[in-house]
């Protein structure tokens, strides 16, 4: 199939991750940023100032004295009816936990872009998810991209997702910090107008009936409607509150296929069906499930392995939250081994990830042996030989029949 | 000066009968006066406190004001936010963050310096009923010496955080202190404030019946006797140049003043004082007095 815009006519430049999600967020019409720098962020942060500074955007840039106040400055702007964006990692994500949980129950449309790394102490500014898992619970849609290609077609798919009338919801576009946030690769991006055009131009808000106005207004702070947003809510009502979140959870998966199908027909590039990235999961006796950067070194060592005639196959999980349970369990069912890979760990429990599919697994006649490993805590690097020894490892577990430890660490001194 | 005349304000009903406010509670009448000054150009950034009670409970509100409720120590950085949005969609509204002394000078005061430091297009009021009133009477940084709280036993050992001249040294296009017990005062800084653009900043003294220890139908007495002892300056200042404003100007001179325990004896919260301590507030107020004239 031709995209309606071929690669020739997109735009082809050699940018970091950091400068993808820039120039995405820039193209996608964004009326307010709002951010604070941390590493592995930071290039976000300064190329939306350098936009801002040259002219090249129409957006009020508010330099804020913290993450806290980054995301309660997108609250606040987002919560005016305007389109909104901000970007953090690490410490700065859990500064802005608590806001974390008011935009998504309050239903704001934001974006933000998470550059993966480590939480302290100790202090350690390189990759790893445990940023991402902190917010799992916070009413977030998750999105974690391979490669700066796809952090860069992420972010403008992410204003489309959130701003659906059917979600709602705030979107956190995750991308591995220095692994893609300061890796220089060509990337095609599309000429502005076809973004803008995409987005459907500006953010409108989503319209409701105020019995007390008499009318239907848009959802949004206009002292010409007055409406009070977010007001104390007890045992009476909070419940009926909380549980239109979840519906609208429910909603995301289909939302995330449709703009992942409708960004292949402008694009020419789509990443599995959206939701899952699958590589010869089929016909695979051993699968390595898998989210981010990594990805790439599952596939290459997976590839190699059917090489030697080994059924082996990748599922890297794009969509986070709302987690695919119903196609993680169809594509998993007949496998024999699953190991899935954690890049963060939940202490005195599993890796998210692992208790995710196992969930998904669960109540299935002969359903695959699972091993959960934790590895690149703190940036620590993942070669191939690495994968290489998880395959050869579920490989003898396929073959024994036994799991034996369920819970292992990869790539880790021993003591 | 214009003289206004409340009479010839508008009488709307901001705040709606049965709302959840104590019965002499200050902070109603701020907001009344408030809405009074600035009538439906409003959006109001409301931190966790007594006005996020006061409204009441979803789904109803006692507030007539548009609103948004945030956590507390957000309420500059959304306002900020929301003020940028309306700016960038071409959207007139008066964007004012409305908290407590602790959404203000404690878990605020970060967010607060840093929007003034931007000189974001806002109005900060500061409700200063001097403690945590909302989670039972807890001691501030703008609790002031002496005073009983539930967290300060045998009365507080620490000054009052001079919050207002904190915000003159930001180098904001307007600063002002006010009282519930002059509205015309204060209404008239609200709508000075509403037409600088930049960031404003208006300390509105709010003596509260329950946290203080007053009968409530003193409120009013209770805020005029802090500002006739002289415990309570008026004044505002543009670009940090100050004036004493004119219900303060009587007491630069000290033998004006009222004696400082007309005020403090109607408040129970003093009750532990002995007559040093005293000594040590009328000489706080000389102090702060002095400092204040020499920013005029």
């Amino acid at each position: 199939m031709i995209p309606k815009v071929p690669l020739d006519k997109q735009i082809k430049k050699a940018v970091n991750g950091d400068e993808a999600t820039a120039y995405a967020a820039k193209q996608s019409l964004v009326d307010v940023v709002a951010a604070y720098p941390i590493t592995p962020q930071t290039i976000i942060v300064e190329k939306f100032s350098e936009f801002v500074a040259n002219g090249e955007v129409y957006t009020e840039f508010v330099p804020v004295e913290s993450e806290h106040s980054a995301m309660s400055a997108v609250i606040g702007a987002a919560a005016a009816g305007a389109r909104a964006f901000t970007a953090t990692a690490s410490q700065g994500l859990a500064l802005m936990l608590e806001n974390l949980y008011i935009a998504s129950a309050l239903r704001l449309p934001l974006v933000l872009v998470v550059a993966n790394r480590a939480l302290s102490a100790p202090i350690n500014i390189h990759c790893d998810h445990s940023d991402a898992m902190m917010m799992r619970d916070a009413g977030w849609v998750q999105i974690f991209a391979e490669n700066t290609q796809e952090a860069y077609d992420t972010t403008i798919q992410a204003f489309k997702i959130a701003e659906d009338p059917e979600v709602q919801l705030p979107v956190a576009v995750n991308l591995d910090g220095f692994i893609l946030s300061h890796t220089l690769e060509d990337i095609y991006m599309l000429p502005d107008e076809e973004v803008q055009k995409f987005l459907g131009g500006y953010r409108k808000p989503v319209k409701t009936y105020v019995d007390y106005l008499g009318k239907e207004v848009e959802v949004k702070l206009d002292p010409s409607n007055p409406i009070s947003i977010g007001p104390l809510d007890l045992y009476d009502y909070y419940f009926e509150h909380k549980v239109p979140q979840a519906v609208a959870m429910e909603k995301v998966k289909e939302v995330v296929k449709r703009v992942n199908e409708e960004w292949f027909e402008l694009s020419g590039r789509k990443y599995g069906d959206g939701v899952i990235d699958a590589w010869g999961v089929e016909d695979a006796d051993v699968v390595v499930a898998v989210l981010g950067s990594t990805s790439g070194t599952v596939r290459y060592v997976a590839k190699e392995l059917r090489k030697e005639g080994k059924k082996v196959g990748v599922l890297r999980i794009r969509l986070f939250r709302p987690f695919p349970f119903d196609e993680v369990r169809d594509l998993l069912k007949e496998v024999k081994v699953v190991g899935v890979m954690d890049r963060a760990l939940s202490f005195g429990s599993f890796g998210p990830s692992f208790l995710e599919i196992s969930t998904a697994l669960q109540g299935i006649r002969n359903s695959p042996l699972m091993v959960n490993y934790i590895y690149g805590l703190g940036g620590r690097d993942v070669p191939p030989s690495h994968v290489k020894q998880v395959f050869n490892e579920l490989e003898e577990i396929m073959k024994s029949g036994e799991v034996g430890k369920r819970l292992r660490f990869l790539g880790v001194r021993e003591r | 000066m214009m003289v206004l005349n409340i009479k010839e304000l508008p009488q709307e009903k901001y705040l709606l009968s049965g709302n959840a406010a104590c019965p002499g509670c200050p902070e109603a009448l701020g907001l009344k006066y408030l809405g009074m000054a600035l009538d439906d150009k409003v959006i109001l950034v409301v931190p966790a406190g007594c006005s996020s009670v006061i409204q009441g409970l979803a789904p109803g509100s006692s507030f007539r004001f548009t609103t948004l409720n945030v956590p507390f120590a957000s309420s500059d950085a959304v306002a900020a936010g929301l003020a940028a949005a309306k700016e960038v969609v071409g959207e007139d509204a008066v964007v004012i963050a409305w908290a407590g002394d602790g959404g203000t000078a404690d878990i605020g005061m970060a967010t607060l310096s840093g929007a003034a430091e931007r000189n974001d297009n806002i109005i900060h009021v500061c409700v200063d009923n001097e403690a945590y009133m909302n989670t039972g009477i807890q001691r501030s940084s703008l609790t002031p010496y002496g005073a009983w709280t539930t967290t300060t036993w045998t009365g507080k050992k620490e000054r009052k955080k001079e919050l207002p001249l904190i915000m003159l040294a930001h180098k904001v296009p307007y600063v002002a202190t006010a009282s519930i017990a002059y509205p015309t005062d204060y209404i008239e800084k609200l709508r000075k404030a509403a037409s600088i653009k930049g960031f404003k900043y208006i300390h509105l003294h709010a003596p509260c019946p329950v946290g203080w220890r007053f009968d409530p139908k003193y409120t009013v007495r209770v805020a005029k006797l802090a500002v006739e002892t002289g415990m309570w300056i008026l004044f505002e200042a543009f670009n940090g140049k100050v004036t004493i404003s004119p219900f303060s100007r009587p007491y630069q001179n000290k033998e004006r003043r009222k004696p400082v325990t007309e005020y403090l004896k109607l408040q129970e919260r003093f009750r532990t004082m002995k007559p040093e301590d005293v000594k040590l507030i009328e000489k706080m107020i000389d102090d702060a007095w002095k400092t204040l004239l020499k920013f005029t």
